[in-house]
């Protein structure tokens, strides 16, 4: 499995692309493949302040739930609507067209590199 | 959300082969398992639409023998055996004195004096002991064989080409197409005798074969082979829990327990009070405490599925809890199975889900929520 070497990393399995003080944020190609076939994505609404480490979101496979943290306190901007409509997505591109949410970040989080993420995986 | 693997878990006799194949892992029972192999929902819909090859060799199996080993079984669980025909297969439940579920079992008659018992992964022991314990004043022998023993399930609509491909039109001499639901014959694969049953946990046409471990991979190779272009695909534990969930098939642990009564799940049929004596049958005739929860089907609306331990609610009053539920990969809608209090049994019966928090309306349903078309 190859890891954007451009995006950091959570230990919820989580990824975040920084622009600016704006993150895109989803989850990793690891955490999907765990969860399985992913049909049904739950995300904050647009507008929400959210606060580091506490869920806001669901994603739901066949088989289990999995959570969605927020990986810093802040803003959200944005949802991925298309990820609503097809929860697959998040299987078939989790870095890419599978992303989950775009928020403002009040804070920097400290963010594993992928190299950091590979070994915390152990893949 | 990551399955963790114990150092003592156990591997099939096909492990490497899924490992191959790039399955999923996740532990069952004290066993690795392949829970899926490319996508739980492509190996779903492969076994509505063509089929599945599963290997379930962590499954328990045992031979029961001997001058008396009707008049045992009959006495051991709750099925009326004695009368069945050679090759015929019956769904069984074994009971506690307290009329609780100890496992359910499929026993096939394999001989004049001989059954075969298909026990699960989770209750090789208990049922084991169960029956190792009522044996002791009957002539019969047990033998444990589930080490050396591999089960593959051939499911779905195209199982049956899939099959003949690999064995010829018929086995022995008969006919595989004359081969009707819970029935079995014994068979030859290069030599090697297998068992294969009209028998599977999916809701669909299908086979299960039981042979030596030794023999089980080159099985599996040939089904896969000859099937393959037919759209047979290996399939994981997980669509199999999704595939028998839409059939309304209890999975013990979920529906099934040791304090739960047969008729509470539906399984009334099972349990045969004509027969004679048999271990729960005085909790049985008791039957359960008046307004027990019994088992219900559930559907909801929109994506989002009501899943085990759940809670269920009538308005502001508790009513039950959630067993297995999963998003109905053939259906589209959340189904879920449940034990509620007998008065909000009744289909149509509108009720609520707490879904972490977030109150979802459901009707109860008759089971199965998927029957196949029959020909």
């Amino acid at each position: 499995m190859s890891l954007p070497k451009e995006l950091g990393y959570t230990r919820e399995h989580e990824w975040l692309r920084m622009d600016g003080d704006v993150a895109t944020v989803g989850i990793t190609d690891y955490a999907a493949e765990k969860l399985g076939d992913i049909v049904f994505v739950d995300l904050p609404k647009v507008g929400q302040q959210v606060v580091a480490g506490k869920v806001v979101g669901e994603i739901e496979s066949t088989k289990s739930v999995g959570e969605l943290f927020a990986p810093a306190s802040g803003t959200i901007t944005q949802v991925n609507d298309s990820v609503v409509a097809a929860p697959e997505l998040v299987n078939s591109d989790a870095f890419g067209q599978g992303w989950l949410i775009k928020m403002t970040i009040d804070e920097a989080p400290e963010l594993l590199t992928a190299d950091e993420y590979a070994a915390f995986t152990g893949e | 959300m990551v399955d963790s693997l114990g150092d003592t878990s156990r591997q099939t006799p096909l492990h490497s082969l899924h490992e191959a194949l790039g399955a999923s892992f996740t532990d069952f029972a004290g066993w690795q398992m392949p829970v899926r192999y490319t996508s739980d929902l492509a190996e779903h819909h492969a076994v509505r639409a063509t089929a599945g090859l599963f290997d379930v060799s962590h499954m328990a199996e045992f031979e029961v023998s001997g001058a008396q080993v009707g008049a045992f079984l009959d006495y051991a669980v709750s099925s009326w055996l004695s009368p069945i025909e050679l090759g015929q297969a019956k769904y069984a439940l074994l009971l506690n004195e307290q009329g609780g579920v100890i496992d359910d079992l499929i026993v096939y008659r394999t001989g004049p004096f001989q059954y075969f018992v298909v026990a699960n992964a989770g209750n090789r022991e208990p049922a084991w002991t169960a029956l190792k314990q009522r044996a002791q004043d009957f002539d019969v022998e047990l033998h444990d064989v589930s080490d050396q023993t591999a089960l593959l399930a051939l499911q779905g609509p195209k199982a049956f080409e899939t099959l003949t491909r690999v064995f010829g039109l018929e086995v022995g001499n008969t006919p595989l197409a004359d081969l009707a639901y819970y029935r079995a014959t014994p068979a030859r694969f290069e030599g090697e005798p297998v068992l294969i049953g009209r028998t599977g946990y999916t809701g669909e046409d299908g086979f299960e074969l039981f042979i030596d471990t030794r023999f089980a991979v080159a099985l599996w190779q040939a089904l896969l082979n000859a099937g393959g272009p037919l759209g047979v695909v290996p399939a994981g534990l997980a669509c199999r829990d999704t595939l028998r969930l839409e059939a309304g098939m209890p999975l013990y642990g979920h529906e099934l327990n040791a304090a739960t009564l047969p008729v509470q799940a539906g399984l009334g049929r099972a349990v045969s009070l004509v027969k004679g004596d048999f271990v729960g049958r005085e909790a049985v005739l008791a039957g359960p405490a008046l307004g027990a929860p019994v088992l219900v089907g559930l559907i909801g609306d929109g994506k989002r599925a009501p899943r085990a331990d759940y809670r269920i609610f009538s308005g502001d009053v508790p009513v039950g809890a959630i067993t297995s539920g999963a998003l109905s990969p053939t259906l589209g809608y959340p189904i879920a199975m449940a034990y509620v209090d007998a008065d909000f049994a009744e289909s149509g019966t509108g009720l609520e889900v707490d879904v972490r928090g977030t109150r979802l309306p459901v009707v109860v349903a008759d089971l199965p929520f998927y029957q196949r078309k029959k020909k």
